[in-house]
C-alpha cells in the first residue's frame, strides 16, 4: 500500500495541473483580444472535442497495431444517432443509449 | 434548449448530464475500491483532481508507484484539452469580475462545456455567469455523488459495465454534437462534416500510435487546423 504522504501531494499536485488548466487561459484573456486566426482555430473546438471522445470510444487500441473495433459502443451509437435525429432531446438520446447498451450487453 | 440564462434553465439543461457524472463517477469509486484506496482519499480525487478519465490514470499509476511528477505529468497531459476549452471560454466571460472567471474555469468540464457551447446558438451568441456556473455545480456534485456510491457500494455490483451507464456520457456527446452541427450557423454544415470525418481518420491512424488519453488532444488541435485550412477554401 503507498504511503498516505505519497497519496495526498499526489493528489495536490495533480488538482493543482488540472486547476490551472482550467483557469489560466479564462484569466490571461480576460483582459486579452484574440486575433482573428486563433478565434477562428478555437470555433472548431467543440465539434473536435465531441467527435473525437465519441469516436475514440469505439475503438480498442493495440499500440503498434491497428486499433480493433469496440462492437458494443458502436452498436449503440446506431440508435442514439437516430434518436438524436428524430427527437434533437439530450435526456432522450442519452436515455437510449445507455439503454441501448445495455440491451447489447445482455445479447452479446 | 431556449434562450433562458438563468439558474432554472441551467438545472434542467444539465439534467441529461447527470447519468453520465453518476455512471463513471461510480465507475471511478469502484475501480479505486478494488485498487486498495480508502474512500476518503477516492474522495479525495473526485473533488480536487476533478478530471473524469485522468483520475483512472492517477489511481493505476499510485498503485504502481510512479513518481509524483511523472503522474502529475500524465494529468496534465490527458487534461490539456482543457486549455483549449477555457481559452474558447474566455471571449464570452470577458465582462464578468475576475472571481467568477476562475470560478467558471474551476469547475469547467468537457461536458459543461459543451452544454455552454450549444446554448450559443439559442441565445444570440451570450452565455453568463449564472447559467454556467448554475451547469458546472450540477455536474460537480453528481459527479462526486457518483464516487462515493461507487466508493461504498460498487463491491455489491459485480459488473458495473453491464448497465451501460458508461455509455451515457458518449452518449451525450453524440447528442451534442448532433445539435450543434444542426445549429452552429458560424461554420457551414459541409465544413464541419468533413472536419468531423477527419477526426475519425486521425483518431483511428492516432491510436495505432499514441495512448488512447493523449490521442484526443492530439486530434483536436489537428481537427481545428484543418478546419481552418478548409474553411477558407470552401468561401
Amino acid at each position: 500500500m503507498p504511503s498516505t504522504n505519497y497519496i495526498l501531494y499526489t493528489i495536490i499536485g495533480c488538482g493543482l495541473a488540472t486547476w490551472l488548466s482550467r483557469i489560466l487561459p479564462l484569466v490571461i484573456l480576460k483582459n486579452m483580444t484574440l486575433s482573428k486566426k486563433v478565434i477562428e482555430f478555437l470555433n472548431f473546438v467543440p465539434i473536435a472535442i465531441m467527435s473525437s471522445l465519441w469516436f475514440e470510444s469505439l475503438f480498442i487500441q493495440h499500440i503498434g497495431q491497428l486499433p480493433s473495433i469496440e462492437w458494443p459502443n458502436l452498436l449503440a451509437s446506431i440508435p442514439t444517432v437516430i434518436t438524436a435525429i428524430l427527437t434533437k432531446s439530450l435526456l432522450l438520446i442519452v436515455l437510449v443509449g445507455v439503454l441501448s447498451l445495455s440491451l447489447i450487453n445482455i445479447l452479446i | 434548449m431556449n434562450n433562458s440564462l438563468t439558474p432554472k434553465a441551467a438545472l434542467r439543461e444539465a439534467l441529461p448530464t447527470i447519468f453520465g457524472y453518476i455512471g463513471i463517477g461510480a465507475a471511478f469509486g469502484i475501480i479505486g475500491q478494488s485498487s486498495g484506496l480508502s474512500v476518503f482519499i477516492i474522495l479525495l480525487i473526485s473533488i480536487i483532481v476533478y478530471a473524469g478519465a485522468a483520475q483512472f490514470v492517477v489511481a493505476t499509476m499510485l498503485l504502481t508507484h510512479s513518481p509524483i511528477l511523472s503522474i502529475i505529468l500524465s494529468v496534465f497531459l490527458v487534461n490539456s484539452r482543457l486549455i483549449l476549452m477555457s481559452a474558447t471560454l474566455a471571449p464570452y466571460f470577458k465582462k464578468e469580475s475576475l472571481i467568477k472567471n476562475i470560478l467558471i474555469g474551476t469547475f469547467l468540464t468537457d461536458e459543461s462545456f459543451a452544454l455552454g457551447m450549444n446554448k450559443l446558438n439559442y441565445t444570440n451568441n451570450r452565455l453568463n455567469f449564472r447559467w454556467f456556473h448554475t451547469v458546472n455545480i450540477v455536474a460537480y456534485v453528481t459527479w462526486i455523488m457518483g464516487t462515493l456510491l461507487g466508493a461504498t457500494l460498487g463491491s455489491l455490483i459485480t459488473n458495473p459495465e453491464k448497465l451501460g451507464f458508461n455509455f451515457a456520457i458518449t452518449a451525450m456527446f453524440i447528442g451534442l454534437l448532433y445539435l450543434q452541427i444542426i445549429s452552429d450557423r458560424s461554420i457551414k454544415i459541409n465544413v464541419q462534416l468533413i472536419v468531423i470525418l477527419f477526426t475519425l481518420v486521425i483518431v483511428y491512424l492516432g491510436l495505432i500510435f499514441i495512448p488512447a488519453n493523449l490521442v484526443i488532444l492530439l486530434t483536436t488541435i489537428l481537427a481545428c487546423y484543418f478546419g481552418t485550412v478548409i474553411k477558407h477554401a470552401f468561401n
